[in-house]
């Protein structure tokens, strides 16, 4: 049975207000199972209040082979953190 | 209604959630896919959490000598377990698991439905507590029992055989016993044929959703809520029991 089952991907999110964040992946026919599987899987431990699923072939994610160029021309530009600027003292939560 | 008419009629809720959490808790690590097994084990789980409840209510406030919660579960002989027979029904396929829970459910959901308008304060608390876990079981063995019905030629086959041999232990939960009655009396208990009639109708529409047969049959068995078990129960007695008979007063 489970050969012939999509693989999904899981976000939850934990609380309102916060983003949903990925937990895993599991197998399901269809979305609506994907749901109630992970419901089952990821929050019997009161972990969420909302769960996306994603079919995970419609994922499309970057190529490690690329990370060279993709991620490390970054790594030399901390001055792209905006932490250069003196912050009035009335400014406040920032 | 007397003290024991009163957990007659709670053994009769209790018990039926304790002999079916086990059935499931048989499954856990044998569930036909990781997903299946949880979501099977959980429910076992919602079940044995409701299941003690009512044992503490019976233990530490009817019958208040010395029992605990486990005396009553793991140390009462057969005769003395007032589940209906359905709960006990052996495990034969997955089918059987998701019909024989489905059938469970849809009356479960609606008995505790009623259950927390009880004048009982300790029945309606534990119902209120348990519905919203009754009302997931629902639509998780009912929407199973639809891809099954109208899912492979032989998940429909296998589906249709567990609808036609478990059919006949459905009418059973609608039984009502002296204690039963007792308890409806004095408000504490459901009149559990006030929904009879709905509950066939949901599981015939769902069984015609799931492009299968309702059985015609006028035959229905019955004696689980008296003590009379089907010859499955002794079995699984043995294996729920074993532990505590083997090393009394044991604990992990």
């Amino acid at each position: 049975m489970k050969k012939d089952w999509p693989l999904w991907e899981v976000f939850v999110r934990s609380k309102n207000g916060l983003e949903h964040r990925h937990f895993g992946s599991l197998h399901a026919p269809d979305a609506e199972m994907a749901i109630k599987n992970a419901r089952d899987v990821y929050t019997r431990r009161s972990e969420g209040v909302s769960i996306w699923v994603v079919e995970s072939k419609n994922i499309t994610a970057s190529n490690p082979d690329n990370n060279a160029e993709n991620f490390e021309p970054a790594a030399d530009k901390a001055y792209r953190h905006p932490t250069f600027y003196d912050l009035p003292d009335d400014v406040k939560h920032m | 209604m007397t003290n024991k008419n009163l957990q007659q009629y709670i053994y009769s809720i209790a018990d039926n959630a304790l002999i079916l959490g086990q059935r499931l808790g048989e499954l856990c690590g044998h569930g036909p896919t990781l997903e299946t097994d949880i979501a099977l084990t959980n429910i076992a789980l919602d079940l044995l959490g409701q299941t003690r409840s009512y044992y503490q209510y019976i233990a530490q406030e009817l019958i208040k000598e010395d029992q605990t919660e486990d005396d009553l579960a793991f140390l009462r002989k057969e005769r003395d377990y007032r589940n209906v027979q359905l709960v006990e029904q052996p495990n034969h396929d997955f089918a059987y698991i998701i019909v024989r829970q489905y059938f469970f459910d849809v009356f479960h959901h609606r008995f505790l439905s009623r259950l927390q308008r009880s004048k009982n304060v300790n029945l309606e608390a534990i119902a209120s507590k348990s519905i919203k876990e009754a009302a997931y079981h629902e639509r998780f063995s009912g929407d199973w029992l639809k891809r099954l019905g109208d899912g492979t030629a032989e998940s429909h086959q296998r589906a249709q055989q567990a609808v036609d041999d478990l059919w006949v232990y459905t009418d059973e939960l609608f039984h009502t016993t002296d204690d039963d009655q007792a308890c409806i009396d004095a408000g504490h208990g459901v009149d559990v044929t006030s929904f009879k009639s709905e509950y066939f109708q949901v599981i015939t529409d769902l069984l015609e959703e799931a492009t299968l047969k309702v059985p015609e049959t006028e035959f229905f068995q019955n004696g689980g809520k008296k003590g009379i078990h089907t010859e499955h129960m002794g079995y699984l007695l043995a294996e729920m029991q074993y532990m505590q008979r083997t090393y009394p007063d044991m604990k992990w």
